[in-house]
């Protein structure tokens, strides 16, 4: 069974990079360009994991995470954030929300993929 | 798609939104001047960071590290702990500036040193009020190492009590997951403490009851141990004490790849000397890869980024393309007259769908103006601060698309034009004033369709142009004759004469008359033209006419004996029917023409292609009386056709260049049309060169 992972990212090229990243190494990716379409893909498709930006317009990252949350159906889903700061707030006000964990940009492939790994 | 191809293409679109990013903050920082509220500057920082994000991501280090004092300003901005001063904004517009450089240079493979980083890195510190970067970006990474370093010696393992919240699960931490990963530091000894179990009956089994004592033996330091759990610290209780003697003796080996070259490591961080992935670049640099000109990094001429809806239409017609073929089809398989109708129903089908996949497919080159707007409200900001001025600049029509190529010449025009208009055309706050206006100058950019063309307008409500004294100028300079007197119109013309100005000091932003001769050149290149109206004490008007696209000419179908020719629809100003009264020969074999008081040289066709017409007397053709940078000639044809759109084929990639001929067009029976250009023509038939060209190949 093929895992998919859900990218969320306004940035294309850090989209692009995530997800060129993941295909390689055997996952599917879906990609979204905000917390709105994320949070609407996920009203209809469940993934194995989300990866989430935190930064973004429309919908923020934390937000996105609490809006999964409440879904019936990601209740269980590992749902990862992408920060870039060692920012403790957001890794606080992310985990409040419900996320599993996060990972600081920048990161090498290797680190996101063994992150991935770690949570699935 | 190979891997470094893919690199190459997600590298280019980060590229590109470097650029949109710097051009969404410099638009933001224009109108934080103005009021500083809070979205405005949300969106300046978010496109920062997205740039410093980025930048960090594909490994260009000086960029992120650049931006990261930029980032930190403006999140001090946005929290409210630092005052939006016009100071801190002019260093906000330098840094800009310096992050464009850095990102143009990296796109061209260069070494990413900008001369001025160092001096914007300064004044960014001295706001911030601390150390330039590279010290702080130490300090910053070594400030989010909270945990302390570990004391000496090194302790034989860790006792780990960690007693989670009851919430554990419900942001899908799995302690089992936890324990996996220290077992790769060493030896797990793992006891669960099951005092919290509640009875079955009561239990909730989505929360978590269990609390572990955990052994763990091996040379380990904390901040190893402590960045395991690091995503569940917050809302658990962990309480790690060193284990003493138990395994000294047998210290488990430790995985090299988590120690290797960190003697300290450092939680959450990666070590900051360490390129964040190594970005795969080419061997050899893709042709055509100079360094773009500052300030354009977006213009890449290899590549268009089209608005996924436009994609979508070509698809559909496409579609709709292979249902007309295959109901065409049809026909070759069974001809039957009796299904003649539905023959001629396919044709209509095929006839439209051509036409919309024409027009589909050049609305893929079409471009929004906004990409050529966008440049002037810091353009006008700035020059409006360094002249005194008090300026509004007012965009309209930005969404009015046009031709890329179009849209990139047209840029350096427009800003000439802005510029004089600042310089030359607004007034100071003062002479406004005192002229009974408001001291706030209007400059409108306006973008329209007109027709099958484009008209792009700078306007302002300036002093309007002084006709007296570019009247005076050009007499000066022997432009004008003495005894003739110019229509208005006829001098607003003199100002795109080469070389031309009146301003009567020569300051850094205008009045070295190089320009308006240029922008003139620039624009009748593109087959458009420039047409300025002016009202004294109310402003004046610059309005460029543009063709849509320049791979489609809007043509006009001459006949000269057998030959066709066509010729652009925009130069031809009418086609009269001469009385040969009104032509005169000069010196023998030059004639003119006279047309409203104007003489106009002729151009016999049929001599310069060496082709018998129907008829040498020119009473007895047709005038097309032709424009071309303000000159005119009358073309002489046997008669006019049809008008239509025109797909033009170049000479010189199918033939070779032949002077007076913009290329070549085919008939829908195969035939050949010649494309008549107009400038050259003019420009030759001017100079005085001999009116018979060779033609023949």
């Amino acid at each position: 069974m093929t895992t998919t992972i859900l990218a969320v990212d306004d940035s294309a090229s850090m989209r692009q990079m995530v997800s060129f990243t993941l295909r390689h190494a055997g996952y599917e990716v879906v990609e979204a360009v905000d917390g709105v379409e994320a949070l609407e893909y996920a009203r209809g498709n469940v993934v194995n994991l989300v990866l989430t930006d935190v930064n973004m317009p429309k919908m923020d990252g934390i937000t996105l995470v609490r809006e999964l949350r409440r879904l019936e159906s990601y209740r269980y889903v590992p749902l990862l954030m992408l920060t870039t700061e060692a920012g403790q707030e957001k890794k606080l006000e992310g985990r409040k929300a419900g996320a599993t964990g996060w990972l600081v940009k920048p990161f090498n492939p290797d680190k996101l993929l063994a992150t991935i790994a770690k949570v699935l | 798609m190979s891997v470094d191809l893919e690199m190459e293409e997600i590298l280019k679109v980060f590229f590109e939104e470097c650029a949109e990013g710097l051009q969404a903050m410099e638009t933001g920082l224009l109108t934080l001047d103005a009021s500083a509220d809070r979205d405005t500057i949300d969106a300046i920082f978010r496109a920062a960071h997205s740039i410093k994000g980025g930048a960090g991501m594909f490994g260009f280090m000086e960029i992120s590290q650049f931006t990261h004092a930029v980032e930190t300003l403006l999140d001090q901005m946005r929290n409210g702990s630092r005052a939006v001063t016009p100071d801190a904004v002019q260093v906000l517009f330098q840094s800009i500036d310096v992050m464009r450089e850095m990102t143009v240079l990296a796109e061209a493979r260069q070494p990413i040193v900008s001369a001025h980083a160092d001096a914007v890195s300064t004044l960014l510190a001295q706001i911030l009020g601390r150390e330039p970067p590279g010290a702080a970006a130490v300090t910053t990474h070594t400030a989010a190492a909270a945990p302390p370093p570990p004391r000496e010696p090194e302790p034989a393992g860790w006792r780990i009590d960690f007693k989670p919240h009851t919430s554990l699960f419900k942001t899908c931490n799995d302690p089992l997951r936890i324990f996996r990963e220290l077992e790769t530091l060493g030896p797990l000894r793992a006891v669960a403490d099951v005092a919290q179990l509640p009875p079955l009956a009561a239990m909730d089994p989505t929360l978590c009851y269990l609390a572990w004592n955990l052994d763990l033996t091996g040379s380990v330091l904390q901040p190893q141990v402590a960045e395991i759990f690091e995503w569940v610290d917050a809302d658990s209780a962990i309480a790690y004490r060193p284990l003493v003697g138990a395994g000294e003796d047998e210290p488990a080996p430790l995985p090299p790849a988590r120690l290797a070259g960190t003697p300290v490591p450092v939680i959450g961080v990666p070590a900051p000397t360490v390129p964040a992935m190594v970005v795969p670049v080419a061997a050899a640099a893709p042709s055509g890869a100079a360094a773009p000109a500052a300030g354009r990094p977006a213009a890449d001429a290899g590549s268009i980024r089209v608005a996924t809806e436009k994609v979508d239409a070509l698809i559909n017609l496409v579609g709709e393309l292979v249902i007309t073929q295959s109901m065409l089809g049809r026909f070759s398989e069974h001809y039957d007259p009796e299904n003649l109708e539905s023959l001629r129903r396919g044709l209509t089908h095929l006839t439209r769908n051509t036409r919309d996949l024409q027009e589909s497919v050049l609305k893929i080159r079409m471009l929004p103006i906004s990409f050529s707007f966008n440049r002037f409200p810091r353009l006008v900001h700035e020059l409006s601060r360094k002249l005194g001025k008090k300026v509004e600049l007012q965009l309209n029509g930005e969404n009015t698309e046009l031709d890329k190529i179009v849209l990139e010449k047209i840029g350096d025009p427009l800003v000439h034009l802005v510029r004089n208009s600042l310089d030359h055309g607004l007034e100071t706050p003062a002479a406004r004033l005192a002229a009974g206006k408001s001291d706030t100058g209007l400059l409108e950019l306006n973008a329209f369709h007109e027709g099958g063309s484009v008209i792009i307008e700078v306007k302002d409500d300036g002093a309007g142009l002084n006709t007296a004294r570019i009247l005076a100028k050009a007499r000066e300079r022997g432009l004008v004759e003495p005894d003739v007197t110019p229509t208005n119109e006829q001098i607003y013309n003199l100002i795109f004469a080469a070389g031309f100005s009146t301003a009567e000091t020569v300051s850094d932003v205008s009045g070295r008359g190089v320009g308006m001769d240029v922008v003139r050149r620039n624009i009748n290149d593109l087959g458009g033209h420039v047409q300025v109206s002016s009202t004294a004490g109310r402003g004046s008007t610059i309005r460029i006419r543009l063709p849509l696209t320049l791979a489609i000419l809007e043509g006009q179908m001459l006949r000269v004996g057998p030959e066709t020719y066509v010729i652009s629809l925009v130069s031809i100003v009418e086609t009269v029917q001469p009385r040969q009264a009104h032509v005169q020969s000069i010196s023998g074999r030059a004639e003119v023409f006279k047309h409203r008081d104007e003489y106009l040289p002729i151009i016999r066709l049929h001599e310069l292609f060496g082709i018998e017409p129907d008829h040498r007397e020119i009473s007895k053709g047709l005038l097309v009386v032709a424009e071309s940078d303000g000159k005119r000639v009358a073309i002489l044809v046997d008669e006019l056709l049809a008008q239509q759109q025109v797909v033009i084929k170049s000479l010189d990639t199918n033939f070779r260049h032949v002077p007076g001929l913009a290329g070549a067009t085919i008939h829908g029976d195969g035939r050949v049309a010649l494309i008549l250009d107009v400038p050259s023509l003019i420009g030759k038939f001017l100079e005085g060169a001999s009116p018979q060209v060779d033609y023949a190949a």
